[in-house]
């Protein structure tokens, strides 16, 4: 384990109580991603990669296994000091977007920063997120007013705007075409390239996991890890 | 997370769904509204009742034939001799004055106009008694009463109904049950009383009363004795004192009195538990509503957290902690009853102002009080509604877990 490593991930198992059968989702999973690194995950629907990405993102906790987060050893941690690792070092992207309809494309973006408690400058930390992300001059319109790669896009600058150590995409491009598709996954590349964000993606796509650096294969709940 | 934004945010929720909000808010409007109109109803009557019990001073005491509590067989009535012996200053040292009063129904006739009013035979000293003013012209004189004078002291009510004017009146002539009468003095307004209005009578002699206009079977009868203590602290003292001189006088065994003696407190006492009782059956029945309205609250909130699911799964991946979802939801029902509260508090106050106005229409003109403690009252008690009703759905919503929640479609 290298003291650069921003997840350490060790032995993780998650068994979940279908009725009477238990389901063994990760059967010791041992995984370290360091800083700045670009991974993805795949593998067949049911081969855990959800299960495994709800556990390194801190919305679920590992059955058994030791699991690091930027140097937090998670789960040790209650629900409220969970929330806010998730807050403050994870920045997700999912599927479906899932922007709040009601609320514009800044007070989407704004969100993360108000579960992270006093911020002064939230407003133009908001807009700078989604400058970054070319949507500077779409800052007031609500999600129905955007088009697919836009609504991602905002989705991307709510991942980004609290300065998270890792961002989470979990099939970022599954919903939008392939032109629209391989212009997110240019910026999601950008900002490791920029920033060094940590990047991990889950996907069923090999030209995308093609991109990556690394990609770790799960089967069944275990890695068959390849280079 | 920011308490203004929330407020803001759960205002933009409950504009997102205008008439499912409003169906909600008007439950909690109604309640709060007839809450507030009921006790404002209760007050006003209550008002008016020990208003009215108030005006006839704090240190009467009056006497009455009869016992209302125990079964007298044969009472003795009460008369002239009864009332010279409370007059009496040694054997009743607390009673400062004594009115012996017969009244009845007369008709009363001047200038063609007709009416039927309360005809009280009574002494100078009920005038004292009954703080009595006069407009114009003075009160019945001893003499009066000794010469079984055809003299009269009218009430406003009966000037304006049969002359039309309140000046000038005293020297007319008028005919109770068709016997001349001359108005010596004119009395001032004092408002609606306890057995109906003090300004439509008329006051006469007691002695003419009685041997001319109102028969009594026995000797000096008399209907009731007005009875004035030296002061409000010796109206105990002067009712002891009289209940003494009548058992002596009409030889009554002890614990069976034939007569019944009530102080004007006795009276407050009386009216303020009824209206008080009225208000509080008027208000909870009102608060019915309010609980149902709440009950609205509660259902709308648990369909609100049903839907939002995936958003409080969003909301916490983004780093919400349970709490933050529990107060996002508890401000929207709060705001939702809030808001109700405060339609209703201004519904309340139309209401009682109508009933006011139609008291006032139909000759009863009483005034709905509208207290600042009903109004603290129905606005905390909403508030507290929507709380209440909002606890169950907003933990449920703050403990859904963000993984399943994510998942919900």
């Amino acid at each position: 384990m290298t003291s650069d490593c921003v997840i350490c991930a060790e032995d993780l198992m998650k068994v979940y109580q279908m009725g009477q059968v238990e389901v063994n989702a990760l059967a010791g999973v041992s995984i370290n991603i360091e800083r700045g690194e670009v991974v993805a995950i795949m593998g067949p629907s049911g081969s855990g990669k959800s299960t495994l990405m709800n556990i390194l993102g801190c919305l679920d906790l590992p059955s058994s296994g030791k699991y690091i987060l930027d140097g937090e050893a998670v789960e040790t941690l209650n629900d409220d000091q969970l929330a806010n690792i998730r807050n403050r070092k994870v920045g997700f992207i999912f599927q479906s977007f899932n922007l709040l309809s009601r609320t514009t494309a800044l007070g989407n973006v704004e969100l993360p920063l108000r579960y992270a408690g006093k911020i002064s400058n939230r407003k133009e930390r908001a807009r700078a997120a989604l400058d970054s992300v070319g949507l500077g001059d779409r800052i007031s319109h609500r999600p129905t007013e955007l088009s697919g790669g836009q609504q991602q896009r905002v989705a991307i600058a709510r991942a980004l705007v609290n300065n998270p150590a890792i961002i989470m995409a979990d099939e970022p491009t599954g919903n939008l075409d392939s032109k629209v598709g391989k212009e997110i996954l240019e910026l999601l590349l950008g900002l490791n390239r920029d920033k060094g964000t940590t990047l991990i993606i889950v996907t069923h796509d090999p030209t995308i996991a093609a991109q990556t650096q690394r990609i770790i294969h799960l089967r069944d709940g275990l890695i068959e890890e390849k280079q | 997370m920011n308490f203004g934004q929330s407020i803001i945010e759960a205002l933009e929720t409950m504009n997102g769904n205008k008439l499912r909000s409003g169906l909600t808010i008007l439950g909690i409007v109604i309640g709060v509204g007839a809450v507030i109109a009921m006790l404002a109803v209760g007050q006003g009557a209550q008002d008016t009742i020990t208003g009215a019990i108030s005006g006839i001073g704090t240190n009467l005491v009056f006497v009455t034939s009869g016992n209302d509590i125990l079964n007298v067989r044969n009472p003795k009535p009460l008369t002239l001799g009864d009332a010279q012996a409370i007059a009496d200053p040694y054997s009743a040292p607390d009673v400062l004055a004594v009115a012996p009063i017969i009244q009845g129904r007369n008709d009363v006739t001047a200038g063609g106009q007709t009416m039927s009013v309360s005809v009280t035979g009574t002494t100078p000293e009920y005038f004292i008694l009954q703080n009595y003013a006069l407009i114009e012209g003075e009160f019945l004189t001893q003499d009066n009463l000794q010469g079984n004078a055809s003299a009269a002291v009218i009430g406003p009510g009966v000037a304006d109904k049969l002359f039309g004017r309140r000046n000038g009146v005293v020297g007319e002539t008028i005919r109770i049950s068709g016997q001349p009468f001359r108005i010596v003095g004119l009395l001032e307004s004092k408002g609606g009383g306890t057995f109906g209005s003090q300004d439509n009578q008329v006051i006469i002699p007691f002695t003419t009363a009685q041997t001319r206009l109102i028969h009594r079977s026995v000797l000096n009868e008399v209907d009731q004795l007005y009875v004035q203590a030296a002061n409000a602290k010796a109206v105990p003292a002067a009712t002891d004192e009289i209940k003494q001189i009548l058992r002596q006088r009409h030889r009554t065994p002890v614990g069976v009195d034939d007569f019944t003696v009530f102080s004007q407190a006795d009276f407050l006492s009386i009216a303020t538990t009824v209206t008080g009782v009225f208000t509080i059956f008027l208000g909870g029945i009102a608060g019915i509503s309010l609980l149902v309205g709440g009950i609205g609250i509660m259902n709308i909130m648990l369909v609100s957290v049903t839907e939002r699911t995936r958003e409080i799964g969003l909301r916490k991946a983004l780093g919400a902690r349970k709490r933050d979802i529990l107060v996002q939801f508890l401000i929207e029902s709060s705001m939702l009853s809030l808001i109700g509260g405060i339609i209703g508090i201004l519904l309340g106050w139309f209401l009682g102002f109508i009933v006011g106005r139609i008291a006032a229409a139909t000759g009863n003109p009483f005034n709905p009080a509208i207290s600042v403690d009903a109004i603290l009252l129905a606005t905390l008690f909403s508030a507290a509604v929507g709380l209440f009703f909002g606890i169950y759905p907003a933990n449920r919503a703050a403990s859904l877990e963000p993984v399943e929640a994510l998942r919900y479609e």
